[in-house]
C-alpha cells in the first residue's frame, strides 16, 4: 500500500494534494458530452481566471487561456486538454415515457445495459433497462442486445423536461480507492485538471497557450480551431489512454498490446494512427524524465488519436506530441487509474516545460 | 540518373523518420536550388526562380518518405512485434529484411504459416538475433523501413521505395536541369505522404502556391490479372491524373500537361486511379484553395519490395517537367 508521501511526486515541486482531487472530482462528476461542454467550461474559467493574463472562449465553446512569462526569446507553448467526454444523446420519447438514445463518441454497445445514468442538464438520474435474467433465456443471453432496441428509463413522467438533442452520462461518482481513483470521465478530465494545474504554476521560460477543446471524441474537432487561432512554435495534447496490462487468458504467454500498463508512469506518444510525434520532442520529454528520475513509457504504437492529429497539421505545420495518463477501462461507466501516475505526468511536464528553449526546435526534425 | 536512384532508393526514410533520406536529397539540390529549407513537419523545400512577370509560384511536391515498420513490444525472448506506418501488406512482409534507422537489420518471421491463408500484421514479428529480451537492441517505438537492394533490368527498374524516391529522382533531376524559369517553383520533398499527406499539407500552406502538382508513382494495369481497371502501362509515358480517390486533378491543369506533352512530343497517358491519393489533394485544398494536378510514374508491385518502374518512363517524366516548368502557364 502507498503512502501519502509515496504518492507525492519525488521532488518537490507540484503535488497531488486534497485541492487537486477535490478538482478532479468535480471535473469528472460534472457532464460535458461533446458539443455541450459548458458545465466542465464553467468551472475551468473560474479555476483559470485568477492566473491568466486573457481568458477567451472561442465560437465552437473552447476556452483559450493565455499566459504569459518573462524574459526574451520565449516559445510559444500550446496544450491542449479536452472538455468532452463521450456519452449519449436522447434521440426520441416514446409514449410510454421511454427515451431511446444514441452513443456520442466511441462506445461499446455491448456495456450499456442496466448501467445508471444522469440526463440532461438537470442531471435526471435514470437507467439504461435491462431484461431480467428471470426472463431470458440462455439461447438469448449470448446475443448482443442492439442499441437500437435500449432504453433510458426515468422512472417518472418528466414532461417536457427531457428533449431529442440532450446528452446523458453514466451517473459513477468519483471516488478515491486508496492509490487509485475510480471515475467516469477520467478521459480526459486528467488533462483538463493537469493544464490547470499547469496555469496555476507554470514554469516564467515559456507563454503557455492553454486550449481546453470541444469535441475531441468525436472528431478532434474543436482542437483544428484552436491550433490555427494560437498558431504555436509546439504543442503537446494532454489525454488518457486506456492501459490494458490485464494478464491474457488465450494461449498466449505474454500480453503483447497492452497499449500501457499502470503505475509506469505518463505514456509519451511516439506514434498513433493520428500523429507522428516530433523525433525531437520525443526525445525533450524522455531526457527529462530520466535526468529527474520520473518514471515513464512509450505508449504502444498503433491506433487512436488525440487532439494532436489536428494541430500538427495546422497553417505549416506545429510540432507536436502526446502524452497520456493510463487508465483502464477507458470509455466505459468507470475507469481506474493510479494517482501516482497522475502525479509523475504532472510533474513531468511542469519540469519539461522548465527546459523549453528555442534550441530545442532550432535543429530540424 | 540511375546512381542517384540507387542511392535514393537504398536510403532508409518511413514517415515521420525521414532525416536520413533528406540529408541525401539536400546535398543532391543544395547547389541547384536557390533557397533550401525544412519545415517543422520535415518536408525539404527547395526554391528555384522568383515569380517574374509572366510567372506563378508553382509547387512541386515529391514525397520522399515510405511505408515502414515501428516496434511495439519486444518479447522475453527478445522477437520484436510491431504496428505499421504506411499501407503494409503482411503478405508481403514474412521472410522479408528489415533496416532499424539505428543500423540494426532483422528479418520478419511468423510461426505456422498456413498455406493459402493471408497473415494478419499481429501475427508477423521481428527477429534481429537477439537472445532475449535484454540483449535487443531495439526500443518501443523504434522504425525500421524495408531492405532490399537497387535492380537494374535495363529498361525496367527494381526497388524497395520506387514510392516515391522514383519520383524524388525526377525532381532533383528537373532541378538540375531547369536552366530558366519565369515561376517561382518551389520542389517540395514532402514528409508523410504514406500516412495521409501530412506534410504537403502544411508544405502546401506555408508555400501558398498559385498552381501546384504532385509527382508519384501510380499503379499499372498491364500484369497478368490486375485486380483494378488501369489504363496506365508501364513504358507508355508519364501519366497524367485525371482523378484518383483522393482528388479530382483541375482539369485545367490536364490540359495544361496534354497541352505542353504534344506539343514537345513526349509520349504521356492519361490516368484515372480507383483506389490511392497523392499529395495533389492536399496542394488542391490548402487555404482558400489551388489548381492542382499529378504527373505519375506507372509502377508494378507497389507497397511491396520489389517495386518495378520503366526507365523511359522517368526519362520522359523529366522532359516533361522541365517543359512545363520552363515556359509561362496559361490555364484555361
Amino acid at each position: 500500500m502507498m503512502t501519502k508521501e509515496t504518492m507525492n511526486v519525488n521532488n518537490n515541486t507540484l503535488k497531488i494534494g486534497a485541492d487537486q482531487l477535490g478538482l478532479l472530482e468535480r471535473l469528472c462528476n460534472a457532464t460535458a458530452v461533446s458539443g455541450d461542454e459548458h458545465e466542465v467550461r464553467q468551472i475551468v474559467i473560474e479555476e483559470v481566471k485568477p492566473f491568466a493574463d486573457e481568458v477567451k472562449v472561442d465560437k465552437l465553446g473552447n476556452v483559450l487561456v493565455t499566459k504569459l512569462g518573462k524574459g526574451e526569446h520565449r516559445v510559444r507553448v500550446m496544450l491542449a486538454a479536452h472538455m468532452d467526454e463521450i456519452g449519449l444523446m436522447i434521440v426520441k420519447k416514446h409514449d410510454d415515457d421511454l427515451f431511446e438514445f444514441v452513443c456520442v463518441g466511441g462506445i461499446d454497445e455491448r456495456q450499456l445495459p442496466g448501467k445508471a445514468v444522469l440526463v440532461g442538464r438537470e442531471h435526471l438520474p435514470g437507467v439504461i433497462g435491462a431484461k431480467p435474467i428471470h426472463q431470458t433465456t440462455a439461447e438469448e443471453r449470448k446475443d448482443k442486445i442492439k442499441l437500437s432496441s435500449m432504453r433510458i428509463d426515468l422512472g417518472e413522467d418528466i414532461g417536457d423536461k427531457v428533449k431529442p438533442g440532450d446528452r446523458a452520462t453514466f451517473a459513477t461518482r468519483f471516488e478515491v480507492l486508496g492509490y487509485s481513483v475510480r471515475a467516469k470521465a477520467l478521459d480526459d478530465r486528467f488533462g483538463v485538471a493537469t493544464l490547470i494545474e499547469l496555469l496555476k504554476h507554470t514554469p516564467e521560460n515559456i507563454d503557455l497557450l492553454a486550449a481546453f477543446t470541444v469535441q475531441e471524441e468525436v472528431g478532434l474537432r474543436g482542437a483544428r480551431v484552436t491550433a490555427y487561432a494560437f498558431n504555436p512554435d509546439m504543442a503537446i495534447a494532454l489525454d488518457s489512454t486506456p492501459a490494458y496490462d490485464l494478464p491474457h487468458w488465450d494461449d498466449e504467454d505474454e500480453n503483447v498490446r497492452y497499449n500501457t500498463r499502470l503505475d509506469a508512469g505518463p505514456a509519451i506518444y511516439v506514434m498513433d494512427r493520428a500523429t507522428i510525434a516530433d523525433r525531437r520532442l520525443v526525445h525533450w520529454l524522455t531526457e527529462t524524465a530520466e535526468d529527474e528520475r520520473i518514471p515513464y513509457q512509450i505508449r504502444q504504437p498503433g491506433g487512436g488519436g488525440t487532439d494532436a492529429g489536428v494541430i500538427h497539421r495546422t497553417r505549416s505545420g506545429i510540432p507536436s506530441i502526446s502524452v497520456s495518463v493510463p487508465a483502464r477501462y477507458a470509455h466505459t461507466a468507470a475507469s481506474i487509474a493510479r494517482l501516482d501516475d497522475w502525479a509523475n505526468t504532472l510533474s513531468l511536464l511542469y519540469r519539461a516545460l522548465g527546459r523549453v528553449s528555442p534550441e530545442l526546435l532550432a535543429g530540424d526534425r | 540518373m540511375k546512381s542517384l536512384i540507387q542511392k535514393l532508393v537504398e536510403t532508409p526514410g518511413p514517415s515521420g523518420f525521414e532525416y536520413q533520406i533528406r540529408d541525401v536529397i539536400r546535398e543532391e539540390t543544395a547547389d541547384f536550388a536557390d533557397d533550401v529549407r525544412v519545415d517543422a513537419l520535415g518536408s525539404l523545400i527547395a526554391r528555384k526562380g522568383a515569380k517574374g512577370e509572366d510567372g506563378l509560384r508553382v509547387m512541386v511536391s515529391a514525397h520522399m518518405d515510405e511505408i515502414g515498420l515501428m516496434a511495439t513490444h519486444i518479447d522475453e525472448n527478445g522477437f520484436i512485434r510491431f504496428t505499421n506506418i504506411g499501407g503494409v501488406n503482411p503478405l508481403t512482409c514474412y521472410g522479408g529484411r528489415v533496416l532499424f534507422m539505428s543500423g540494426t537489420r532483422g528479418v520478419i518471421g511468423m510461426d505456422g504459416l498456413e498455406r493459402g491463408k493471408t497473415p494478419k500484421l499481429e501475427d508477423l514479428f521481428i527477429d534481429v538475433g537477439a537472445a532475449n529480451k535484454e540483449e535487443c537492441p531495439v526500443k518501443v517505438g523504434d522504425v525500421c523501413g524495408f531492405e532490399r537492394p537497387f535492380t537494374d533490368l535495363g529498361k525496367r527498374m527494381v526497388a524497395k521505395s520506387m514510392d516515391n524516391r522514383i519520383s524524388a529522382a525526377i525532381a532533383i533531376e528537373v532541378l538540375k536541369q531547369l536552366k530558366s524559369t519565369p515561376h517561382e517553383v518551389h520542389f517540395v520533398f514532402s514528409s508523410q505522404e504514406e500516412v495521409g499527406l501530412r506534410g504537403a499539407t502544411t508544405a502546401a500552406f506555408g508555400v501558398d502556391p498559385d498552381v501546384g502538382f504532385a509527382v508519384d508513382v501510380t499503379r499499372s494495369g498491364d500484369t497478368p490479372r490486375p485486380s483494378t481497371k488501369m489504363a496506365t502501362a508501364l513504358g507508355d509515358g508519364p501519366a497524367i491524373k485525371v482523378r484518383d480517390s483522393s482528388f479530382i486533378a483541375d482539369p485545367r491543369v490536364v490540359d495544361w500537361m496534354v497541352r505542353t506533352a504534344e506539343e514537345a512530343g513526349i509520349p504521356y497517358q492519361l490516368e484515372v486511379l480507383t483506389a490511392g491519393g497523392t499529395d495533389g489533394r492536399a496542394i488542391q485544398l490548402t487555404r482558400g484553395g489551388v489548381p492542382a494536378g499529378c504527373v505519375s510514374i506507372p509502377c508494378r508491385y507497389i507497397h511491396s519490395p520489389s517495386e518495378m518502374v520503366d526507365t523511359d518512363d522517368v526519362g520522359n517524366a523529366v522532359k516533361l517537367l522541365v517543359r512545363l516548368l520552363s515556359n509561362p502557364i496559361h490555364l484555361s
